[in-house]
């Protein structure tokens, strides 16, 4: 197994220099595997006769384990726990107590000691410790990454979503303001285009926020669930009829093949969901007299359905990115129509619940195809 | 004086109609552009005499790359920024040492009223609109 090998700093502070040299010879030599995220530890030893010289090289050696003998002759093992070494959370301690005594151990441990080895101890106690410690120190570390990239990730969403929100309220404040200042002379009528914008722009947030709380439902799987048989037609045929005067409006040929007798077992306000998007895009963003067609066909163990539409289709690099979070193409063919940038999102988390997928196969100038796999 | 030339760039279709009205309320003529791509091919032949520009385009810091860009072709060009971002989300604008990158010459928060928007266009051109 090829692992990359990592280098940690241990320091062992002990005034007996016969356990500074044992230590550094027993654990120079020491190799460690933590299979959990596949590297091998090797560790660089530094030793310090006491308490005072340790303390203040601490901040260049920057030691992640520590082994710390409790009785040193000027500042005590206890109190370097106590007072240093129990802020940093990335250093792991072992206290090496003179006698075994349960006593100074649970006092170690209340004080943010890792573990603790009893003098006199072999060199395979003394390994057998800091491979755990290691271990501890390298699976900590993970830890503190990854909810530190989670803080980054929700900080990320946030940013965007504020923008997101604060765009349509904006863009009506901005009408308001020009309506206010009566920017277009005293016609009236001439104000009207401002308040039909005002109120689209209202209606989208209003679509943002409903597809925001869909999305953190299904997230924090909060809803209740109901699967059971579901009519594909039936589920088809209602989506395509929620779209019928957009569709009108571009006058558009939708559709709607479907194999005779197809269901699933799902629940009715996920499929509709993922019909509802896809049908909805199919429709804004075609062309005049352009065409959608939906698709439900059993394939392989899954349900599959199929959207296609002869829009203004997608280069390679922004379907690439179609599926993430308030992810939405602007070009000149877009720019007007409204969305809330987490349809195709939402879709992908409402796939994913059922153990499938989706994916979009597209061609500039010609059109998209969204494909939809879901396993029964 | 001669008409002044604004370019006006911006992705939201509701924000250029409001900047241009604005703009030509003060006697501008505006070239408008929805994003940082129609912008750089607007000005490789036009040279407007300031640029109004929204931040979040077609990438989430477009209007940065684009003020970069404009004023590496037309160092004294005014430039505006507009911006619905604010440091509420980490997002600093503040000269600070390194970020000289950010070449606007002043950063407004959406909404942009019509004053405010006159009040700097006047003090960037050096003259009454």
């Amino acid at each position: 197994m090829s692992s990359d090998t990592d280098t940690l700093r241990l320091a062992v502070v002990d005034d007996e220099l016969g356990i500074r040299l044992g230590v550094t010879s027993i654990l120079s030599d020491l190799v460690v595997d933590v299979p959990e995220v596949g590297c091998r530890v090797r560790l660089q030893v530094s030793s310090w006769a006491d308490g005072e010289s340790f303390l203040a090289a601490l901040d260049e050696t920057a030691p992640q384990i520590v082994l710390l003998d409790s009785k040193l002759p000027g500042i005590g093992g206890m109190e370097l726990l106590e007072g240093t070494l129990s802020g940093r959370p990335d250093v792991v301690t072992i206290m090496i107590t003179a006698y075994a005594t349960l006593e100074s151990a649970v006092r170690a441990t209340k004080l943010g000691a890792y573990d603790f080895l009893a003098k006199p101890f072999t060199p395979e106690e003394l390994r057998v410790t800091v491979r755990k410690a290691i271990h501890h120190h390298v699976l900590a570390a993970q830890a503190r990454r990854l909810m530190e990239e989670n803080r980054r990730v929700r900080f990320q969403f946030i940013s965007v979503l504020a923008h997101e929100l604060k765009s349509p309220i904006n863009a009506v404040d901005g009408y308001l303001d020009l309506i206010r200042n009566r920017l277009l002379g005293d016609d009236l009528a001439a104000y009207g285009d401002m308040i039909e914008r005002s109120s689209l722009r209202i209606g989208c947030m209003r679509k943002l926020i409903n597809d925001l709380l869909d999305l953190t439902r299904i997230e924090s799987g909060q809803r209740v669930r109901t699967l059971e048989p579901l009519d594909l037609l039936e589920l088809a045929r209602a989506a395509i009829e929620g779209q019928e005067n957009a569709a009108r409006a571009l006058e558009l040929d939708v559709s709607l093949e479907v194999e005779p007798g197809l269901t699933l077992q799902a629940d009715r306000m996920e499929l509709e969901m993922i019909l509802n998007n896809l049908v909805s895009n199919a429709v804004k963003y075609n062309r005049q007299g352009g065409r959608v067609t939906v698709r439900l066909t059993r394939r392989d163990g899954a349900i599959e359905l199929e959207v296609a539409d002869t829009g203004w289709g997608l280069a390679p690099e922004e379907a690439a990115r179609l599926f993430a979070d308030f992810v939405r193409i602007k070009n000149d063919h877009t720019h007007d129509i409204p969305g809330s940038g987490l349809g195709l999102s939402l879709v992908k988390k409402l796939s994913a619940l059922y153990g499938g997928s989706v994916a979009v196969e597209s061609e500039p100038g010609v059109g998209s195809t969204f494909r939809v796999r879901l396993p029964f | 004086m001669s008409e002044t030339t604004v370019l006006l760039v911006d992705d939201d279709a509701d924000f250029l109609l409001q900047g241009r009205l604005q703009l030509e309320q003060l006697g501008c003529r505006v070239i408008e552009a929805r994003s940082r791509r129609e912008a750089v091919s607007i000005l490789e032949g036009t040279r407007p005499d300031a640029a109004v520009i929204d931040l979040m385009m077609e990438d989430p810091d477009a209007g940065f790359t684009l003020a970069y860009q404009i004023k590496g072709r037309y160092p004294d060009l005014p430039v505006i920024m507009t911006t619905a971002v604010t440091s509420a989300t980490g997002l600093t604008f503040e000269k600070v040492p390194g970020q000289d990158w950010i070449r606007a010459d002043v950063i407004l928060s959406k909404p942009v009223r019509a004053a405010q928007l006159r009040a700097e266009l006047e003090r960037l051109l050096g003259h009454v609109l």
